[in-house]
């Protein structure tokens, strides 16, 4: 485990649990009988070499594909039968490896619509201005800054999210998933098509998110950057889970050295 | 842009700048602006300034129609401009919302219109809830093939129902009750007050009181307290538009039109949000339909609802730019308004209206008026086409220094 680490293996509790999990899309198996858990405050890396089916196991999680067999779990509540928007509200959210903003609106209405995720504002409260439609928009809008902030794009807050360059539409969609209030944050390679410095920056923001108390499960090809950040690694090759451990381990691992140096140029 | 356009450019320019010189204001400023152009809409048909005057037919009368149009346009832009869903049977609506106020208070009843209008809402919202519901599920396309039957489909059914009137259609739906002592003609005209209105001599103004508007006798004899109370109305759906849209309820609808599989996944219950802006937009045909019926003329018929008036409606919305309000407004008034403008064409009017429409494609291809953010977007993309085109130059220069 890495030195910097506040996380603690010994006392963990699990979070979310993927239980056997096979998918079939066709003919083809993205996900073939696939177990791990996430615990409560650690950082997960998820690696494997492309088309390996880690963008697919989030799809899982987050209920956009259903399991052909096996089961997700989240804080103990069966994912399988929920609504996305109600898996969301359980405190699970993502970003999208192909950014997937809302591109005509603001920076700031974009993580606006995140924080709105547990709102109760419905047609009247906003027609009436209701107390409660003030109050909801006042903690949104203010939640949305900070969250800006932290990510290091409020100054451009009311730029179209479609104008933004491409580093800044991937930490705005950090932000916007952070503006769920989840437990459990899911980043989709958040690096990838950044240069080393940015990278780096990145990390940083990757462990302060952690410090704040949630959850990260981190989809990264870029094995140095894995390794640097995460405190468990899960690694899936053909959509099979090939190793799981502490980066140390993961490392030395002769199946994953096999694996990342038979097919893939893009770890490097 | 095409040529064609860029002719008309500069007028383009001239309307952002209003809007944005406009939006630049202070919020007091811009309520004065606002209370100011709501007196003079009130106004117009009273004023009856030259050239906008329609003199071949009756111009409060045109400016009804014209209000009732912009108030349909308005409830359409939250179907298609906010929420993005592609409703092509909007006239079903209306038609809804006129049998109901036909029903209540002719053919079945004798309701006065006061008491059928909230009723004829209501039917309207929830004939959109039963046709939103399953068809809300599925994707895009199929909304807008579901939405065209239902247009169709409300017609024939009327036209074969007799209870409603078959194709006879039903006839002396009552106006409203007048407001002040009820007209006995042909002594006493009724009302609180008479209002004189303006004749122009060339461009000499003179007040007319042989025409004056008598306040507020809602009869066949003058439309303009008629137009003054559909007026209303469409300054409170505006409101209501304006603080439903500035909330969680606006931006749930605009990621729901964005990427609907995103707004999901960041928690949106998009099918509760479509259903929601498809039901207020039915309400609001409704509304348009419930005045349309106990109008001047006080009658509907199957054939006061075909097809064509759908796609008018989304004509009138796209035509004004998708997602603003007042796009939305002026995209109604003018679709309703040039084919009576150009009545003295008589044949023609048909065409000078496709051709009006044809040059307001080319010239502003994003609408009349369009919302900020399609403005916006379209300055980046100059802005880029213009550094591309920059560059492009650059090589051009460097290159004969290669050779
Ligand atoms: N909707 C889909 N239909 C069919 N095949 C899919 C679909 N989504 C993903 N796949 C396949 O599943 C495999 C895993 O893909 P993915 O999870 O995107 O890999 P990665 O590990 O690079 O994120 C790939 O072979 C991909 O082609
Ligand atoms: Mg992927």
């Amino acid at each position: 485990m890495s030195e910097y680490s506040p996380y603690d293996a010994s006392s963990a509790k699990a979070l979310l649990e993927v239980d056997h999990v096979t998918l079939r899309f066709g003919g083809l198996t993205a996900l073939d009988d696939v177990s791990f858990t996430i615990n409560e405050g650690e950082i997960l890396g998820l690696i494997g070499p492309n088309g390996a089916g880690k963008t697919t196991c989030f799809n899982v999680m987050t209920g956009v594909y259903r399991p052909t067999s096996g089961e997700a779990r989240f804080d103990g509540t069966s994912l399988t039968k929920l609504k996305k928007h109600k898996i969301t509200q359980l405190g699970l959210a993502r970003t999208f490896q192909n950014i997937r903003l809302f591109k005509s609106m603001t920076v700031l209405e974009n993580v606006m619509v995140g924080t709105d995720a547990h709102s109760k504002v419905g047609f009247w409260d906003a027609l009436l201005r209701t107390p409660r439609h003030r109050r909801t928009e006042a903690a949104s809008l203010a939640r949305a800054k900070e969250l800006l902030d932290m990510v290091g794009i409020k100054a451009r807050h009311d730029e179209l999210a479609s104008n933004l360059s491409y580093g800044d539409q991937r930490r705005l969609e950090i932000a916007r998933a952070m503006g769920t209030n989840p437990k459990l944050l899911c980043l989709d390679e958040p690096a990838a098509g950044f240069n080393p410095a940015e990278k780096v920056k990145l990390m940083e923001l990757i462990r302060k998110v952690r410090d704040a108390g949630y959850t990260v499960l981190l989809i990264e090809h870029d094995m140095r950057l894995v390794m640097g950040v995460t405190d468990r690694i899960v690694v899936l090759e053909f959509g099979q889970k090939i190793a799981e451990g502490a980066p140390a381990e993961i490392r030395d691992n002769p199946a994953v050295i096999a694996a990342y140096l038979g097919v893939d140029e893009d770890a490097s | 842009m095409s040529r064609v356009g860029s002719y008309f450019s500069p007028l383009g320019q001239a309307m952002d700048a209003v809007s944005d010189g406009y939006k630049r204001q202070h919020p007091a400023v811009k309520a004065l602006i606002l209370v100011l152009v709501a007196l003079f809409f009130y106004g117009l048909p009273l004023l009856r300034p030259p050239l906008i005057t329609t003199n071949e037919i009756d111009f409060g009368g045109v400016m009804f129609q014209v209000a009732a149009f912009a108030l349909v346009a308005l409830g359409l832009n939250i179907v298609i401009g906010y929420a993005g869903l592609l409703d092509l049977g909007y006239v079903g609506f209306y038609a809804t919302g006129a049998y109901t106020t036909g029903v209540l208070t002719s053919q079945h009843g004798s309701w006065p219109f006061f008491l059928a209008l909230p009723v004829a809402i209501a039917v309207t919202m929830v004939t959109g809830v039963i046709l939103g519901a399953p068809t809300l599920r599925v994707r895009g396309d199929y909304l807008a093939i579901v939405t065209l039957g239902f247009g169709e489909i409300i017609r024939i059914c009327v036209k074969n129902i007799e209870w409603l009137g078959a194709s006879a259609g039903i006839k002396d739906i009552p106006h409203p009750n007048t407001i002040g002592p009820a007209a006995e003609p042909p002594f006493k005209p009724g009302g609180l007050f008479e209002i004189p209105r303006l004749e122009w001599d060339g461009l000499v103004p003179h007040l007319d009181k042989e025409h004056s508007v008598h306040f507020l006798v809602f009869g066949a004899t003058n439309a303009i307290p008629y137009y003054w109370l559909i007026l209303t109305a469409l300054v409170l759906v505006l409101l209501g538009d304006r603080l439903v849209k500035n909330s969680r309820v606006g931006r749930a609808w605009e990621a729901t039109r964005e990427d609907e599989d995103a707004a999901e996944l960041m928690g949106v219950p998009t099918f509760k949000f479509k259903l929601m802006a498809f039901a207020l937009g039915a309400a609001i045909g409704g509304l348009s339909g419930s005045f349309y019926a106990s109008g001047q003329g006080g009658y509907i018929s199957p054939d006061s609802f075909p097809l064509l008036l759908s796609m008018l409606f989304v004509a009138a919305v796209i035509v004004g730019g998708s997602g603003n309000r007042w796009g939305a407004i002026a995209g109604g008034a003018l679709v309703a308004y040039l084919p009576e403008r150009f009545r003295e064409f008589a044949d023609f009017r048909l065409l000078f209206f496709g051709l009006a429409l044809t040059v307001l494609a080319v010239w502003r291809p994003e609408g009349l008026l369009p919302p900020r953010r399609t403005r916006r977007a379209k300055a980046a993309a100059a802005e880029i086409e213009a550094l591309e085109e920059g560059e492009l130059d650059e090589q051009l220069e460097e290159e004969p220094r290669n050779v």
